[in-house]
């Protein structure tokens, strides 16, 4: 049979991940049109009542590797490689996230597959899958098309909306002898949370901080900014994460948190699509940033090109000024 | 143990890139250079040498592109590398992600590394996947996107960040690792190992010297196709404020926060 095959992440709890239920919403939506089905694979210990609940997503089958660990790709490559292979799906569909980018990239390989990343939307265009993927930082779209079966889908973040639409999945247990080096790669600990754990997500004015602060100090200017303004907090790239200069639970982006406040401030923000798909619904977007060429004024309301040493604690004092 | 570093010569980032709409390929005609994350993989593969928990006898780059390429493999010499492989080959042209990832899996073969290092993505084709790639050819366990490389006994002991937080991992070697810019500040080469770098070995090999069937790679071996190359929706330009009388421009800041009722 054809279909469509998506792989669907879950952290320790069992609580599957958004981007993968939207991925499973998309699929179920592509299938309807190609007039075939959609199905989940899962790894690790899910309950059946957690397995069979993907249905609520769309999908007719679910299958699930329980003695695989969740969390590493190349296991689930084994299972999702033998999925198709047993099953003759015709794609793969993988939510954003960093897993699916390392999964279907395995996929690609062991199955000689084709293969696109970061793809904003997904059309049928005479009974075949056409990605659209955008290159060359955003500034133009390629459709692509898939020469051979099975094609390998990757999504960008918040690429695919989650669509419930009541059911429930048959679930299928799969047995999958894992390759070697598949079970050489282990888990020593997994998402671990750095830093203090702030709340993002609730604040209407985020002030979102980038590499150009120079330095961890710089957030304390951030925070001073984020506390002129009512319900403001402060926000992160991967980047400044990474070097410990804010804890993870400010991050935005790819593999952070997605945010739409009232206002996103960036300062020091270059911009990088990563940092880009977790901010641009917001309402509006400012950037302050002494690079005229930096990426973050394509998509911002207000650009202002100068040094945010100078401009911050001014702009602080004058929202202050203003409030009184 | 050998090192070998995957590296790629890219545009410039001042430089305005394009797609040929004859070939739907980049145009790769302009000034290029080294991708600045395979930098940090090559200051990774210095930082364990120089560490000394494990023995590097050698430190190899290899790419493959065209001719610009060989500028990326002297950079990546300037930098620490010891000689460089350059498999360059007109069969090559046009390969997709999952032709390019079977290329360079073959040249990696025929070097037989410990260790295969590369950036996590690559300045012009932000695709992130070929580490992975390379890795299940090789039949290499793999992570990318590693900010934190640890020796432990015969394992590398990797942080990243993924979608719930930070992963610790540990891979056993021979594996694949593709790194991110977090990892390390790369070193600057000196005069004298810029000046070197030309000395230094360079091995060209065409895809028949490395066991690639010309039929897996190229337009003829890839598995996508470009259908159309259009324009994103238009977004309209935001406004523009140079800063000039910083007094002035907080002044501008505050009245356009304050007509959108956000203070």
């Amino acid at each position: 049979m054809a279909g469509i095959l998506v792989y669907a992440l879950h952290d320790d709890e069992g609580n599957f991940n958004k981007n993968s239920l939207g991925a499973l919403s998309e699929a179920a939506k592509l299938a309807g049109e190609l007039g075939t089905e959609a199905a989940a694979v899962i790894v690790g210990d899910i309950s059946d009542d957690g397995a069979a609940g993907l249905g609520n997503y769309g999908v007719t089958k679910v299958y699930r590797a329980k003695d695989v660990p969740e969390g590493l790709a190349q296991p689930i490559v084994d299972v999702m490689a033998k999925v198709i292979q047993d099953n003759g799906y015709t794609y793969a569909l993988f939510g954003g996230g960093l897993l699916g980018f390392e999964i279907g990239a395995g996929l690609t390989a062991r199955l000689g597959a084709g293969v696109t990343m970061e793809v904003t939307k997904v059309k049928v265009d005479g009974g075949k899958l056409v990605s659209e993927r955008p290159i060359l930082q955003d500034s133009k779209i390629a459709d692509v098309g898939y020469v051979s079966e099975p094609g390998i889908i990757i999504g960008r973040l918040n690429a695919f909306d989650v669509n419930e639409s009541g059911g429930t999945a048959e679930v299928v247990d799969v047995d999958v002898e894992l390759s070697e080096f598949s079970t050489k790669a282990e888990m020593i600990t997994r998402g671990e949370q750095r830093g203090a754990d702030v709340d993002i997500e609730a604040a209407d004015i985020l002030i979102g901080g980038g590499r150009g602060l120079g330095s961890a100090d710089g957030f304390k200017d951030c925070e001073e900014l984020a506390g002129a303004f009512s319900n403001g907090a402060v926000a992160a790239t991967r980047a400044v994460v990474d070097a410990g200069w804010y804890p993870y639970a400010a991050q935005i982006g790819q593999t952070g948190k997605t945010v739409a406040p009232k206002l996103y401030l960036a300062v020091g923000v270059s911009g990088a699509i990563q940092h880009k798909v977790g901010m641009q619904n917001s309402e509006n977007i400012v950037a302050i940033n002494k690079d005229a060429n930096a990426p973050i004024f394509e998509f911002s309301d207000l650009g202002i090109v100068g040094d945010l040493n100078k401009i911050m604690p001014k702009l602080t004092e004058a929202i202050k000024a203003k409030k009184g | 143990m050998k090192i070998c570093v995957l590296v790629k010569d890219v545009p410039d980032a001042a430089v305005q890139k394009r797609i040929d709409p004859g070939t739907m390929r980049l145009d790769r005609s302009g000034e290029n250079t080294l991708n600045p994350f395979d930098t940090h993989a090559i200051e990774a593969a210095m930082q364990l040498r120089e560490g000394g928990e494990l023995q590097v006898d050698e430190i190899v780059a290899v790419t493959m592109g065209t001719d610009t390429a060989a500028r990326a493999l002297q950079k990546a010499v300037a930098l620490g590398a010891d000689r460089s492989v350059h498999l360059s080959d007109d069969a090559l042209a046009g390969s997709d992600v999952c032709a390019t990832g079977l290329a360079l899996a073959k040249v990696l073969e025929s070097e037989g590394p410990d260790l295969v290092l590369l950036g996590q993505q690559s300045d012009d084709g932000e695709c992130y996947t070929i580490g992975a790639v390379v890795a299940d050819h090789l039949k290499m366990p793999s992570l990318t996107q590693v900010i934190d490389m640890k020796v432990d006994g015969d394992k590398i002991r990797c942080e990243r960040q993924a979608e719930y937080g930070y992963d610790t991992v540990a891979l056993t070697l021979p594996a694949v690792i593709s790194v991110g810019d977090a990892i390390n500040e790369p070193r600057y080469p000196s005069l004298k190992a810029i000046m070197g770098a030309k000395k230094k070995p360079l091995d060209s090999k065409s895809a028949a010297d490395v066991g690639i069937d010309a039929g897996q790679v190229g337009e003829a071996g890839s598995q996508t196709t470009v259908i159309s190359l259009n324009e994103p929706p238009q977004k309209e330009a935001g406004e523009i404020i140079e800063d000039e009388d910083t007094a002035e421009t907080v002044e501008k800041i505050v009245a356009w926060l304050e007509e959108r009722k956000l203070i």
